[in-house]
């Protein structure tokens, strides 16, 4: 909190009555970002944030004292290392701490640890096929072969697949040159990538279901998808193109939380010339002529700007702040058509313990790192069936952290706080959405008896318990149905047609009207890409 | 062969990788675990424990131990208040480096002497006409490092004595969970913290007691290949790298001068006579040849480079140490050398620590330095950099 009001004042504090070249609708990261870009480039800039802290879904919060929580999203792999660099922000207190390992319990009382020692993950992974553990230094070579080919993709805006002027033709040949530049067997492993299911498309490598299983996840995770449903493998991808110092593949904690890249990445906002407000709620996009000319806040202070970039998503931005009546049919009827169908939750605990599981008891690096309770695929298409009939799963796929045993600002001594990803509570339960409210509390319980089922005192070391459904999300911090990534990452809502074919270069039908969220091309994640591409194309632009 | 240290119980069954080094004849863990990024991470986010017996200790005690030690040093030893720490290096007749070190200052007649090379027969040359007794306490007394922002913490925990007192670079006499040790607010990480000094009896007790104490503050025990990251970051010089003792060098070249390594500042010249004073002040008068940067290196050439063979860029694990020339930048003359570098995960960049003709020493001055891409010798340019790389607020708070 007193980091942020350092940063950004309340917007009533002292109300902006001057015109801004540019007006950024929400401080999440994306938002910051591209508000650090622009001010750089000697833009006059002012963010609105309608929350009291910054950082959107990438924000960190002291929910219970002395213990803060990343309260939504909770681990930084994609954030683009080139962004770091050009805003200075290690300067600033971008800080990540890499995870050292994965950690996978089964309810049998076996386990699987992988981690960054290659020969001890052989080791572990041939207690259950030695096949499987020859093949996985193989799978991940190829995967980061597929992720340097695809990583050009999200560092610049997606190709026009139907203009015909020149600079977009060479677009897609430099892509085409760089497939004709993959192995052959490269080549066919994308276009099974591309086409086929997480599972399907890990069954071409591995035999055990151990293995499968919580490798699979990575194409689900915030989709209203299953493991074996067709497009998830390229999914998987997504999760293959985090790097942290070079390292593929590698995911990391923020220091003191996600939120500290959002404010590493406001204070070069700040630095650069930026004007930051909190509890500052945009109502409306202000039309002059069809023309986007400012922005009116909660209050109905009007502000003036040549330029509105919304980091909020589509259907916020359109629906809400602007209006169908200003809209082209064809438009709305693709936004409307654009998915949303939040599929995941998050349960936040402050614990007095580490927890203690039966499979792998006491405390070791296998908690350091990224714990993932999908025991196998049967069990996450069941998860996922409760989901398909409007229900949350009576056993969800669960991914834990414990970032208090690597970052000793987030809780106090020997205490802890663990981080755990729910999937699937769906948006859309059966009774309707706005029954989460009632059902909270029955998430958390299913949360923590799962949980429970692999190490049984952990309810006994819970002193707080925060449960965020996609209610929540879409109540709290405005992420329409409960979304994530502002709109469901499926392959057929990435690149040039994300939000809307034709709409994925950050400007809208509106003019001077902006769009800079994960609403937009390179999509969700923690990877300041969408703000940044936004900024590059409307200063080129203007 | 190496001999354990009077930590070697505890380190030994920690140091799950099993990789060790010699360190001045003793058995010096690399790494405890494998990867160790871990190290690092608890190094600049939390706490690093790290065993530095191998250090040469001498104790210089009588009514000249002052003078004593102003004979030899650069420093003027005499100056140091009691319960004190300086950093300091000295010479030979020549002007030309021995070694550098800590030098506490216990009280009036008491000192203690740290080098990286036994030091003893050094010393002794100086000791006619004064009042000391020298002596080697490098077997008798242990020691161990404890770094990391929440290093002060941790010893809260053990100790009643106010630590905030403790400023930075003072030393102090303290019960650390009822054993009497010697802290001192010294380290070579760059960041918040300590080296305690205890009898080797004490060593054992000592360690557990940090260790427990250290858990909730993940306290972790590291190693010497993520403590060479750390000095990097901190613009930390190690000798036998940066420089040789000029008494090992074979010709002057591979000789240098405090000046040339950037510690003009530990030289005190207007004062009695010391080793290697004449030639200090000629040097000083004339200027030096070489002075002692940081670089960092250019982020897009290393990334073309590697482009150019359709790879991403590849991070070294861990420090090198191998040396690299440092031309000027166009390439045409080479100016200098990199003693040594690393990737930095705290500063995302590159980094260098190298010794270039005074005239290219100006921050901002762009060099090249060479670059090996798939066994390709290349170029990439390189800013000459203010140093520390990385210098946290709460170093010296």
């Amino acid at each position: 909190m007193s980091q942020v009001t350092q940063i950004a004042q309340p917007f009533n504090s002292h109300i902006p009555t001057e015109s801004y070249d540019a007006i950024v609708v929400g401080g999440g990261h994306n938002g910051l970002v591209c508000a650090a870009y622009l001010a750089k480039a000697g833009k006059k800039v002012l963010v609105l944030e309608s929350r009291h802290i910054l950082g959107g879904a990438a924000a960190s919060d002291e929910i219970f004292p002395g213990f803060t929580f990343s309260v939504y999203s909770y681990v930084v792999s994609l954030f683009r290392p080139h962004i770091v660099r050009e805003l200075d922000l290690t300067r600033h207190g971008y800080q990540v701490i890499p995870l050292e390992c994965t950690f996978t319990p089964f309810p049998d009382g076996e386990s699987m640890t992988r981690c960054g020692d290659p020969e001890a993950t052989r080791r572990e992974i041939a207690r259950f096929s030695p096949t499987d553990a020859e093949v996985a230094p193989r799978f991940s070579l190829a995967m980061t072969q597929m992720a340097s080919f695809i990583k050009h993709l999200i560092d610049s805006p997606a190709p026009d697949l139907t203009a015909l002027r020149i600079s977009e033709v060479a677009k897609l040949l430099g892509l085409g040159r760089r497939f004709k530049a993959l192995a052959d067997g490269g080549k066919y492993v994308f276009t099974k990538l591309m086409t086929m299911s997480a599972v399907e498309f890990l069954n071409l490598w591995f035999e055990s279901d151990r293995l499968v299983g919580p490798m699979s996840v990575s194409g689900i995770i915030g989709t209203f998808l299953g493991v074996r449903s067709p497009g998830t493998a390229y999914v998987l991808l997504h999760h293959y193109m985090g790097e942290i110092d070079g390292a593929f593949r590698s995911w990391g904690f923020s220091k003191g939380g996600t939120g500290g890249v959002s404010l590493a990445c406001a204070r070069a906002a700040r630095s650069f010339g930026a004007d930051i407000r909190t509890q500052a709620a945009v109502e409306k996009i202000i039309l002059r002529a069809g023309k986007a000319a400012g922005v009116v806040v909660r209050g109905g202070h009007e502000i003036k700007s040549k330029t509105v970039i919304s980091a909020v998503d589509a259907h916020q931005t359109f629906f809400k702040m602007i209006g169908a009546q200003h809209l082209d049919a064809d438009f709305v009827q693709q936004l409307k058509r654009f998915k949303y169908r939040g599929s995941s939750a998050k349960v936040n605990l402050a614990v007095d313990r580490l927890p203690d599981f039966g499979c792998k008891p006491g405390d070791g690096p296998h908690l350091r790192g990224d714990i993932t309770i999908a025991p196998g695929v049967e069990y996450l298409e069941k998860a996922y069936d409760d989901a398909k009939y409007g229900n949350f799963s009576e056993r969800p796929f669960l991914d834990i952290v414990i970032p208090s045993l690597t970052d000793p600002t987030v809780a106090p001594p020997g205490k802890h706080v663990i981080s755990i990803f729910v999937q699937y509570a769906p948006y859309h339960l059966k009774e309707g959405p706005e029954q989460w409210p009632a059902k909270r509390e029955a998430l958390g319980d299913t949360v923590v008896d799962t949980l429970a089922e692999y190490c049984p005192d952990i309810k006994d070391s819970i002193l707080h318990r925060q449960v965020v459904t996609p209610w929540d999300l879409e109540q709290d911090v405005g992420l329409t149905e409960g979304n994530i990534f502002q709109g469901e990452l499926s392959l057929e809502q990435l690149g040039p047609f994300r939000p809307v074919s034709g709409w994925s270069r950050y400007q809208t039908p509106i003019d001077h009207l902006w769009m800079c969220g994960s609403c937009v091309h390179p999509g969700g994640g923690i990877m300041g890409a969408p703000g940044e591409l936004a900024a590059k194309t409307l200063l080129k632009s203007s | 062969m190496p001999i354990p240290t009077p930590f070697h119980d505890r380190t030994a069954s920690l140091c799950t990788s099993h990789r060790w080094t010699d360190w001045a004849g003793y058995c010096a863990v690399c790494s405890y675990n494998l990867p160790n990024d871990s190290e690092y991470y608890a190094l600049r986010h939390a706490a690093g424990l790290i065993d530095i017996s191998p250090l040469f200790k001498y104790e210089v005690t009588g009514p000249d131990a002052a003078a004593f030690l102003s004979r030899i040093m650069t420093k003027n030893i005499e100056d140091i208040p009691g319960g004190r720490a300086v950093y300091c290096c000295w010479c030979d007749d020549f002007g030309k480096i021995i070694d550098d070190g800590t030098v506490f200052r216990l009280d009036k007649d008491r000192l203690r002497v740290h080098t990286a090379e036994p030091m003893l027969a050094w010393f002794k040359q100086f000791k006619r006409g004064f009042n000391v007794t020298l002596e080697d306490m490098t077997a008798k007394i242990a020691a161990v490092a404890i770094q990391g922002p929440t290093s002060r913490k941790i010893l809260r925990q053990i100790t009643d004595v106010d630590l905030d007192a403790l400023a930075y670079y003072r030393v102090l006499t303290v019960q650390l969970d009822k054993l009497p040790v010697l802290i001192s607010r010294t380290g070579y990480t760059g960041d918040l913290g300590y080296e305690i000094w205890v009898e080797n009896a004490a060593a054992l007790p000592l360690w557990d007691a940090l260790m427990s104490a250290g858990k909730p503050y993940l306290l972790q025990p590291v190693g010497l290949d993520v403590l060479d990251i750390a000095r990097i970051e901190a613009g930390l010089m190690l000798n036998g790298v940066e420089f040789h003792n000029a008494a090992h060098c074979l010709v002057e070249l591979q000789k240098s001068t405090p000046f040339e390594l950037g510690l003009g500042w530990t030289v005190d010249l207007e004062r009695e006579p010391f080793c290697g004073q004449r030639a200090l002040s000629a040097e000083q008068a004339a200027g030096s040849r070489f002075a002692f940067v940081g670089l960092e290196l250019d982020w897009d050439e290393q990334q073309a480079l590697y482009a150019k063979h359709g790879l991403p860029v590849q991070f070294n694990r861990g420090a090198w140490r191998s040396g690299v020339p440092v031309y000027n930048n166009d390439g045409s003359r080479q100016i200098g050398k990199a003693t040594s570098g690393t990737w930095s995960p705290i500063v995302k960049k590159n980094l260098a620590l190298a010794s270039v003709e005074t005239r290219y020493a100006q921050n901002g001055t762009v060099l090249k330095i060479e670059y090996t891409v798939e066994y390709r010798r290349e170029t990439v340019s390189a800013v000459v950099a203010p140093m520390p790389f990385y210098n946290p607020e709460h170093k010296k708070t």
